[in-house]
């Protein structure tokens, strides 16, 4: 039984430029953030799959106070919440001007030492 | 099972404390709220205290206790966020419910302005979201907020004017309490011309960091002064994470609320005085509209009305609440209980609005991820 017991499915996606989302092997449901059972049926045999990358704007802010000095140096910037075609959600940057509702696709940036999610028009 | 009464309310000032520490922040409070209840420290045997990020004690109960000379029976910190005071409360109800305990201090306050650095305290802040998809970002608890604030405004037609509202409102509130962090009027106008923190919020949109400390007593007995009586109290947990927020129009508050008044035994109808949580304005209005208290896109138009005013139907926050009396952590959100309990039962001052008899208060922690409500009434 695979029981998933980190986020390195996520983080290890990001060092090789993919998105990751976890699906329950029982139920087949989809979800983000790393979490230790299917939100939908409870199961615990979660897998971690490749999303495509390409989804919808939920919502988006720009960010003028940044809340380091190593992000300081790039605000102001834009941060969405994206539902991926799989069906989850998830948080990561995008290009400036993207509006709630539009496609974007996921592009990726290195920052700081991590490799971070930028969502830009397809 | 026993009631339990709210008999007495203590604080300190709000602001920029400057050589000041939690506990004797806490302990100013205390004193405050046992003179209020007319009671002797002897008579606590139950202590809730609320966690404090310029002390991150493994024992802070126990360690306030030693310092503020008490030996309860019951005693332990709680850690829920901006909902922690609210949870506190209700928790200390149970106690008292149940019989182990007749004398509950819930008690709650930090250096949270003067304490640590400002980056350092935004950045603990910002470890409510989760630390591999959300915190990486550079997103911190106003960048939360706000993305919330981008989908609720476009899903429901409130406006950034109809925010800035909200912020006028508490201004004019903390304006009249001499204890608040920030008192000086500001128009729609200020608001919206304040600097952007995270569209569409703004510096105005957001609650200030303080120093300070709250606190209540609970008890099995009234008292001999008036009291307020904890009749309903209701919590939901649904998410930590905005990632997980499935829809920014059922984030669990209704829930909570529902549970509350299914516990008191009546409904919205009765409730006079409202104690809402207010880290930000679309907190405030998201949590109003949930709870029922508006339609939805409808709190800033109520309070244009006058509704929410000292002299409206349903006053609400008249403390000026975390928006404009401060956020000093727990002890901010422990503010709408005070001023709710003197509100109700003729403590309020300078400040008392006519005769109230039933107060809601909603508290939540987190990016609206934890709900606590509790239904009070004046005990006559
Ligand atoms: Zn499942």
């Amino acid at each position: 039984m695979s029981t998933v017991t980190s986020s390195n499915g996520f983080a290890a996606g990001l060092a090789e430029r993919e998105v990751r989302y976890q699906i329950c092997a029982d139920c087949g449901h989809v979800q983000t953030l790393a979490r230790l059972a299917c939100r939908s049926c409870g199961a615990s045999r979660l897998e971690w799959r490749r999303a495509a990358g390409t989804g919808a704007v939920f919502a988006v802010t720009v960010v003028s106070r940044a809340p380091s000095d190593e992000f300081r140096a790039l605000a102001p910037y834009t941060l969405v919440l994206v539902d991926l075609d799989e069906g989850c959600r998830i948080m990561g940057h995008a290009e400036p001007g993207v509006q709630i509702g539009q496609r974007v696709v996921a592009d990726f940036f290195d920052h700081g030492g991590r490799t971070l999610l930028r969502f830009r028009s397809p | 099972m026993r009631r339990a009464h709210i008999v007495g309310a203590g604080n300190t000032a709000f602001g920029r404390l400057e050589g000041r520490t939690p506990l004797d922040l806490m302990a100013e409070a205390a004193q405050r709220a046992l003179d209020d209840a007319a009671l002797d420290r002897t008579a606590i045997d139950g202590v809730l205290c609320g966690y404090a990020t310029t002390l991150p004690h493994l024992m802070l109960a126990t360690l306030f206790c030693e310092r503020f000379a008490l030996e309860p029976a019951y005693a332990h910190a709680m850690q829920l966020g901006g909902a922690t005071g609210a949870a506190m409360v209700m928790l200390a109800r149970e106690l008292v419910r149940v019989g182990r305990c007749r004398n509950v201090l819930v008690v709650a306050g930090e250096n949270r302005l003067t304490g640590q650095a400002r980056d350092s305290a935004i950045q603990t802040l910002a470890q409510v979201g989760d630390a591999d998809f959300e915190v990486p970002n550079g997103a911190s608890v106003p960048a939360y907020y706000a993305l919330l604030a981008s989908r609720y405004l476009h899903e429901t037609g409130l406006t950034e004017t109809d925010l800035a509202e909200l912020a006028v409102l508490m201004r004019a509130r903390a304006a009249e309490h001499p204890d608040a962090h920030q008192r000086t009027p500001i128009t729609v106008a200020d608001v919206l011309a304040s600097k952007s923190i995270a569209s569409p919020l703004k510096l105005l949109d957001c609650c200030p960091i303080s120093d300070g400390a709250m606190a209540l007593v609970i008890s099995a007995d009234p008292g001999r002064r008036l009291a307020a009586a904890i009749v309903g109290a209701g919590q939901a947990h649904r998410h930590q994470h905005l990632s997980a927020m499935a829809d920014v129009l059922d984030t669990g508050a209704a829930i909570a609320g529902r549970r509350a008044f299914d516990e008191a035994g009546f409904d919205r109808d009765r409730i006079d005085y409202l104690a809402i949580y207010d880290s930000f304005t679309i907190t405030l209005a998201i949590l109003i509209e949930e709870l029922g208290f508006a339609p939805r896109g409808g709190s800033a138009r109520r309070a244009r009305a006058g509704d929410f005013a000292p002299d409206g139907v349903l006053p609400l926050n008249t403390h000026g609440g975390l928006l404009s009396f401060g956020h000093s952590g727990v002890a901010g959100g422990m503010g709408h209980v005070v001023e709710a309990f003197r509100q109700l039962t003729g403590r309020a001052g300078a400040r008392q609005i006519p005769r109230r008899t039933c107060a809601f208060v909603h508290g939540d922690g987190g990016v609206l991820s934890s709900h606590v409500s509790l239904v009070l009434q004046r005990e006559d």
